[in-house]
């Protein structure tokens, strides 16, 4: 294996991880307010039909991309009702979002585009186009700092930039504003926000809503940056993983960038490399797919460091009577 | 005094929430351009219609029957298994691995042999989250999740490798004959009526025989009562000296077996070979029934026969109206886990005014 492959095993790494780490933060959000979600996966499922579809109309993609955020907080909206108006319960919620934004992508795009479930592919201004960033070719001769930069750092969409900018802003948000102190005590003990004269009720539903958006610019990311259009479930569990890093993460921004990165990391390997030779014995690429959700488990464990989530996590808020 | 008289409970708030969730879906097909009444006339005469539409509706059912038992039974002591997807992908397995092992002269005697294995094999997969979740405290939910996904990779892993029949598709060597289960149409034509093709076959009486079984084991057995009484309040079963750990790992064992068991319908009912994707999504629409049957046997039973009887009619839909692809089934399905599961407050809480109001006036 030569720096080139690393390269750009490293580049694809970054790629693949952004939309994890969208979902992730977004989970991040909705769980540190005290709402589970597992509705991610539908929600980056129906932004990516959504900001293809109209990306793909309408010939912009920025247009696309607010298509793409809407249809996401609809969901949002729904979960948000369901879960902190009526009190239901979130998890339910969230496989019923999945479904539907797995059946309804596939049905709408049937009634548009008549193409078998799928969107036309999208190109020119339709899609996120790469950037290179400045100083590329003056730091490309500084060894190893200069291909690096150049092959992994410089030259993808804006929204991986985005994605990396937001960890920094969530954790502003979360740790260094009174929003998001309220945010984290009202997932830790509703009541001791409420007694503050606090709305629990809009505090969670503000939470919900920045999740939709970060789903939303997950979804966008997929179709019409990683990808040229919408297929069918094109969102293939990254949902889910985004809920093993969220978990993996201990519910912390920094560390969600690195489990993402190394959820991509696995992935991107996993893509280049069918089969893996360690020393005679042979893993198998399932193994690798597989890996995220293992990880998990054993987090989940408690084996390797323990992961506690926020203690009032799942349960609708009542007020005392 | 309970807010709501039981006949309420049971049968008008799910019909309320499924009218809901048929209304909505109604709205969808509109959108497309379509008649919805004239949609949900194909559904019922694809669904019931004929003898082979009957079969299938009851094929599906069978699937679901034990897909839903196996949310029901982890319902009951207030644990949300998601995990039958898995589950029943390795009950697939169990039920691959026996009927691949021996020459089977005739499916009685390979039948109790493949649910022992789809049993053992659905239990083990829902061991190791039920003993994380009781003894580690890690949540079910996700676990079980997780476990889905790893048992998707396995199945592939399998089929494109050790299990793999020579030939270019990821599935596994047919199954022998001797493993084939009887048809309702032998059973049928045995009997001198006509019936048409349809994987309808005799799993269907073992799904209606767990039926039974289960509510037996709920509401007549010293262990049905300790999950119903662990389900309604942890605490105090704890102070009645039923162990957490044991119920939590009993039910779940029991679930997972259930679940497994769905795979003696698709696989060796159907199939009669392993696929990547031996469930098709009955895990999942396990969830849907469960709610629906309010996690009652009968409920399942009658909840499962309605979905069917979608899935079926929802075919025949795509067939006769195009515009209307096969993932209006998913949209119907998730409209009915959202409005009986997630915005059943929506629907009570009215219901329960209305009553209200009528007890202070009489």
């Amino acid at each position: 294996m030569d720096l080139n492959t690393i390269l750009q095993i490293f580049d694809s790494t970054l790629r693949l991880a952004t939309p994890l780490l969208f979902a992730c933060l977004a989970g991040l959000f909705s769980e540190r307010a005290g709402v589970f979600d597992i509705g991610l996966e539908g929600k980056m499922l129906i932004s990516a039909f959504f900001s293809a579809a109209i990306a793909f109309t309408s010939g912009s993609v920025w247009i696309g991309l607010m298509a793409g955020l809407l249809a996401s907080l609809v969901l949002s909206l729904i979960h948000g009702v369901a879960a902190i108006t009526f009190r239901g319960n979130q998890l339910i919620s969230g496989v019923a979002l999945n479904f539907l934004a797995s059946g309804l992508t596939v049905l709408i795009a049937q009634n548009w585009f008549a193409q078998g479930g799928r969107t036309p592919s999208v190109e020119g201004a339709a899609r996120f186009q790469e950037i290179a960033l400045p100083f590329v070719e003056t730091l490309r001769p500084v060894p190893l700092i200069g291909p690096f930069y150049a092959e992994v750092i410089s030259g993808h969409t804006i929204l991986v930039y985005v994605g990396l900018a937001s960890v920094v802003l969530t954790w502003w948000v979360l740790f260094r504003t009174r929003f998001g102190l309220r945010l984290r005590a009202v997932g830790e003990n509703p009541a001791a926000v409420d007694t503050a004269g606090i709305s629990v009720v809009r505090l969670r539903f503000a939470a919900v809503m920045i999740c939709g958006l970060l789903c939303g610019l997950a979804g966008a990311f997929l179709a019409v940056g990683l990808n040229a259009g919408f297929v069918k479930d094109m969102s293939a569990g990254r949902g889910f993983i985004a809920l093993a890093a969220l978990i993996f993460a201990k519910w912390r921004p920094g560390l969600a960038l690195v489990a993402c990165l190394l959820f991509g990391f696995l992935d991107a390997v996993s893509i280049r490399y069918q089969t893996i030779s360690l020393g005679g014995m042979v893993i198998p690429s399932q193994f690798m797919q597989a890996l995220p959700y293992i990880l998990t488990v054993v987090i989940l464990a408690g084996f390797v460091g323990r992961a506690i989530p926020p203690r009032a996590g799942g349960e609708a808020y009542v007020k005392e009577r | 005094m309970d807010k709501l008289p039981r006949w309420a409970d049971i049968a008008l708030i799910p019909a309320l929430n499924l009218f809901l969730a048929l209304f909505v879906s109604g709205l969808v097909i509109v959108y497309i351009g379509e008649n919805p009444f004239e949609a949900l006339r194909i559904l019922v005469v694809g669904a019931v219609g004929s003898t082979g539409g009957i079969g299938y509706t009851l094929f599906y059912a069978t699937s679901f029957i034990f897909t839903g038992l196996a949310v029901a039974i982890a319902f009951q002591a207030r644990l949300f298994n998601i995990g039958g997807e898995g589950q029943a992908q390795l009950g697939a397995l169990g039920v691959g691995l026996v009927c691949l092992a021996l020459p089977w002269p005739h499916w009685t005697l390979a039948l109790p042999a493949a649910v022992l294995g789809a049993a053992l094999f659905g239990a083990a997969w829902a061991f190791i989250p039920a003993y994380l979740q009781a003894k580690r405290g890690s949540h079910i939910v996700i676990t079980t999740i997780m476990f889905n996904l790893i048992a998707g990779a396995l199945l592939i892993y399998l089929l494109v490798g050790p299990l793999k029949a020579p030939g270019m598709s990821p599935e596994s060597p047919a199954f022998p004959d001797g493993a084939a289960l009887p048809t309702a149409r032998q059973f049928f034509e045995a009997l001198g009526i006509t019936w048409r093709r349809s994987p309808l076959n005799v799993t269907f009486l073992l799904a209606l025989a767990a039926c039974v079984a289960l509510w037996v084991l709920i509401w007549r057995t010293r262990l049905g009562y300790e999950i119903r009484a662990f389900g309604q309040s942890e605490p105090a079963a704890i102070y009645a000296g039923i162990s957490p750990v044991r119920i939590t790992v009993v039910v779940m064992l029991i679930s997972g077996a259930l679940a497994g068991m769905m795979a003696i319908n698709t696989v060796m009912g159907e199939q009669s070979r392993l696929l990547q994707d031996n469930v098709q999504g009955a895990g999942f629409v396990g969830i849907a029934v469960a709610l629906m049957g309010r996690s009652h046997p009968l409920g399942v039973f009658l909840a499962a026969v309605l979905f069917g009887a979608l899935y079926q009619g929802g075919g025949e839909l795509e067939f006769e109206m195009p515009a209307v692809s096969r993932e209006m089934i998913i949209v119907i399905q998730a409209l009915v886990i959202l409005f009986t599961g997630a915005l059943d407050g929506m629907v009570r809480r009215p219901v329960e005014q209305v009553f209200a109001r009528l007890r202070r006036a009489a």
